[in-house]
């Protein structure tokens, strides 16, 4: 097992390191690609880190990934970028631990109701905010940054979130949160704090996607409300930790990678009709793959009968 | 024999490959010029696009290969359009450019629609050295712009000037003595209303206008009936909403009925809109707005005639329309002064050259064009620039507005 383990460790640090190689490719079109995925695949897995588990389906990543975004358009141009980073990730940490407290005692669709409504509140106080406190509207980020920082630095976050994903699922933490998502009112008998338990892990899935929102920034210039806080992120990451299979660590990469070639090749090649080829593509994924692409892998390595669903998330 | 025939029809394919691949590599050979544009045709943004951008860009296309193409030296090539949607959203569009460029490998690019936008893909389209003639964005900080981004082109100018315009025209016709001194300002809460806004105040209160009114209202009001009606107890002589389209149409609509009537009545972004005459017919008489164009110049008028019959009857807006128009023109100008596809050589000419244009002549300095139109008035069914007075075709304001009629 533990050979298991080092061999996955040694394939692991390797793609790694095959992957930081990537921009000395010289093609800034297969960099924005490699971004663009890498930005999926760390939302989709901090998503997953929650949300398979606790089985609460959040629909905040854009509150988040735009609190991050709006962190660079205020700090950037004034404080050095690793503390910029710094404090975006605790100001992620902050708003969540607070909407975490608030509202993880609510369940089933309300929950998703007040995540969504959750990205308008703040977008909606940014606005306030600026429009009669700052009186700018729209703000600048010129900062000293090149695409292909951005890319290291989204694959060093990628690395830390798997990382982390992995340390969660072998803890005593990761153990809780599988009994909350089998029966919560179970997991209270057994003497597990659920609120504890669930507050701590939505805190650390929101801050790595404050981080994401904070590390994307510099690649737009200009930020304003609308564009940090569009709430299609909200909906695509969701779709794709669907797709993969949220119950997994790895299964969101299995929907990120895909969907986001998808996306990428239906703009380019049918950007007239994007929309509408997309819809039947969802309702594809929600009625021939309830369980994602993880899910399948599953069924086809085990025998018919077979328990999956007990085994650890590798 | 299965082995033999896998290999002959591997060498087949190879082959047939190698021959497509030959024959792109000859046909590259300038017998066309690739322009790639990224606009938004799903999103927030579709709006705009579809009225200021996309159908000038396809009269140009359509113009220009209907006279044979682009003139290369000697001979004409026709443009080939690649394009895609960028879905209103900054980071589509930064990535459809990068397609653009790296995958079509287009010679030239058309920029996109809106500031934001626009803002969004400076940093890429400066780093590839490709032109960047942004029609369709103002921004104060479009002089910083330009001079961070050499490569860029601000046809529109900033909003600080816009409002200083206002303002100037308001003193004129105070001095006149045709209104008063008592304004009344709303703004939208977001980029341009706060933009224009902040730059009116501290120019209202310096040419000693008494702001009696001051009020923002956020973006997808649907009510601003209250907004009116406490205008019209104040009784000002000027209003002023810096506004995006659908509540310009909102506030004319809510004025009407209210019957606030100022001696100067003016509206934000969808004034110069066809639709703000379809909707509102001879109520439009005297209206002020943002924008306008010299609507008595044969080159405006030929234009008008040209988009109708191109976008099956659809009439431009009477602000960034033209200006987008004249930005094509400039391109390809520039091009065919330069005779062969040289980027650098193109932006060194859009820097320093003079252009025969729908809109005039127009110079660049610093990047930016030095006569705007900042204040229209519908007149007698079209929207007449009049301020500032100095623009060649510039009209004079007819002041007080008349009275709102029952429509």
């Amino acid at each position: 097992m533990s050979a298991k383990t080092a061999g996955l460790g040694v394939g692991a640090l390797a793609a790694l390191v095959l992957l930081a190689f990537v921009p000395r490719l010289g093609n800034a079109y297969y960099l924005a690609l490699a971004i663009s995925l890498l930005q999926y695949t760390v939302l989709a897995t901090a998503w997953g880190m929650f949300s398979g588990p606790t089985r609460y389906v959040s629909l905040a990543t854009t509150a988040f990934f735009g609190v991050g975004a709006y962190t660079v358009a205020v700090l950037g141009e004034i404080l050095p970028w690793p503390l910029v980073l710094l404090i975006a990730a605790a100001l992620g940490a902050i708003v969540a631990a607070i909407v975490g407290l608030s509202t993880l005692r609510l369940s089933g669709v309300y929950f998703v109701i007040f995540t969504f409504g959750l990205t308008e509140l703040i977008r909606q106080l940014v606005v306030w905010f600026e429009v009669n406190k700052s009186r700018v509207l729209g703000r600048y980020v010129f900062v000293d940054i090149t695409q292909a920082d951005i890319y290291w630095q989204l694959l060093g976050l990628t690395a830390a979130v798997f990382l982390l994903g992995w340390l969660i699922a072998r803890s005593r933490l990761g153990f809780a949160l599988r009994v909350i998502g089998e029966d919560e009112t179970v997991a209270t008998h057994c003497g597990i704090n659920t609120t504890f338990a669930k507050v701590a892990l939505f805190t650390i899935s929101a801050t790595v996607m404050t981080l994401v929102g904070a590390i994307m920034a510099p690649r737009w210039t200009y930020i304003e409300p609308s564009i940090a806080f569009n709430s299609m992120i909200s909906f695509q990451v969701l779709i794709m930790a669907l797709l993969g299979g949220a119950h997994r660590l790895w299964g969101p990469v299995l929907g990120a990678v895909p969907l986001t070639l998808l996306f990428e090749l239906l703009s380019a090649r049918f950007p007239n009709t994007f929309t509408i080829i997309l819809g039947c593509i969802f309702l594809l994924i929600v009625y021939m793959l309830p369980r994602g692409v993880a899910g399948l892998f599953e069924k086809l390595s085990t025998t018919p009968g077979g328990k999956t669903t007990e085994r650890v998330a590798a | 024999m299965t082995t033999f025939l896998t290999r002959r029809a591997a060498l087949f394919a190879a082959a047939t490959c190698a021959a497509t691949l030959g024959l792109t590599a000859i046909a590259e050979a300038q017998t066309s010029i690739k322009i790639g544009y990224a606009i938004s045709r799903t999103g927030p943004n579709t709006g705009g696009a579809a009225v200021t951008t996309i159908p000038n860009y396809e009269l140009w296309v359509k113009e220009v290969n209907a006279a044979g193409g682009i003139k290369l030296g000697d001979k004409r090539v026709p443009i080939e359009v690649v394009q895609y949607d960028d879905r209103s959203n900054a980071e589509e569009a930064v990535r459809a450019l990068e397609r653009l460029i790296n995958q079509d490998k287009v010679d030239f690019i058309l920029p996109p629609w809106g500031t934001g936008l626009n803002l969004a893909v400076g940093p890429t389209l400066n780093r590839e050295g490709y032109p960047h003639i942004a029609a369709t964005a103002v921004t104060d900080r479009a002089p910083e712009l330009a001079k961070r981004w050499p490569n860029s082109f601000w046809m529109l100018g900033t909003s600080g000037d816009a409002a200083r315009t206002l303002v100037e025209l308001l003193s004129k016709l105070r001095d006149e003595k045709k209104i008063g001194d008592t304004v009344a300002m709303v703004s939208i809460a977001d980029g341009f209303g706060i933009d224009l806004s902040t730059a009116a105040r501290p120019a209202l209160t310096n040419a000693k206008f008494k702001l009696a009114y001051d009020k923002s209202y956020p973006i997808g009001t649907q009510d601003l009936a209250p907004i009116i009606n406490e205008v019209k107890a104040l009784n000002p002589d000027v209003f002023i909403a810096f506004s995006y389209p659908p509540d310009t149409l909102a506030l004319t609509e809510q004025s009407r009925i209210a019957g606030l009537n100022p001696k100067v009545f003016y509206t934000g972004v969808g004034t110069a809109f066809p639709l703000y005459r379809q909707k509102f017919g001879k109520n439009t008489e005297g209206v002020m707005g943002i924008g306008g164009w010299s609507g008595d110049s044969p080159a405006i008028k030929d234009y008008l005639a040209r988009h109708k019959a191109s976008a099956n009857g659809a009439e431009p807006d009477r602000w960034a329309s033209a200006v987008t128009y004249a930005s094509l023109q400039m391109l390809q100008q520039a091009i065919e002064r330069v005779g062969k596809i040289d980027r650098a050589a193109v932006i060194k000419d859009l820097q320093t050259g003079t252009f025969e244009t729908v809109i005039g002549k127009v110079k660049l300095e610093n990047n930016m064009p030095t006569r705007y139109w900042w204040v229209g008035q519908w007149q007698d069914g079209e929207f007449y620039g009049i301020a500032p007075a100095k623009n060649e075709g510039a009209r004079a304001a007819i002041v007080p507005k008349p009275a709102w009629m029952a429509p």
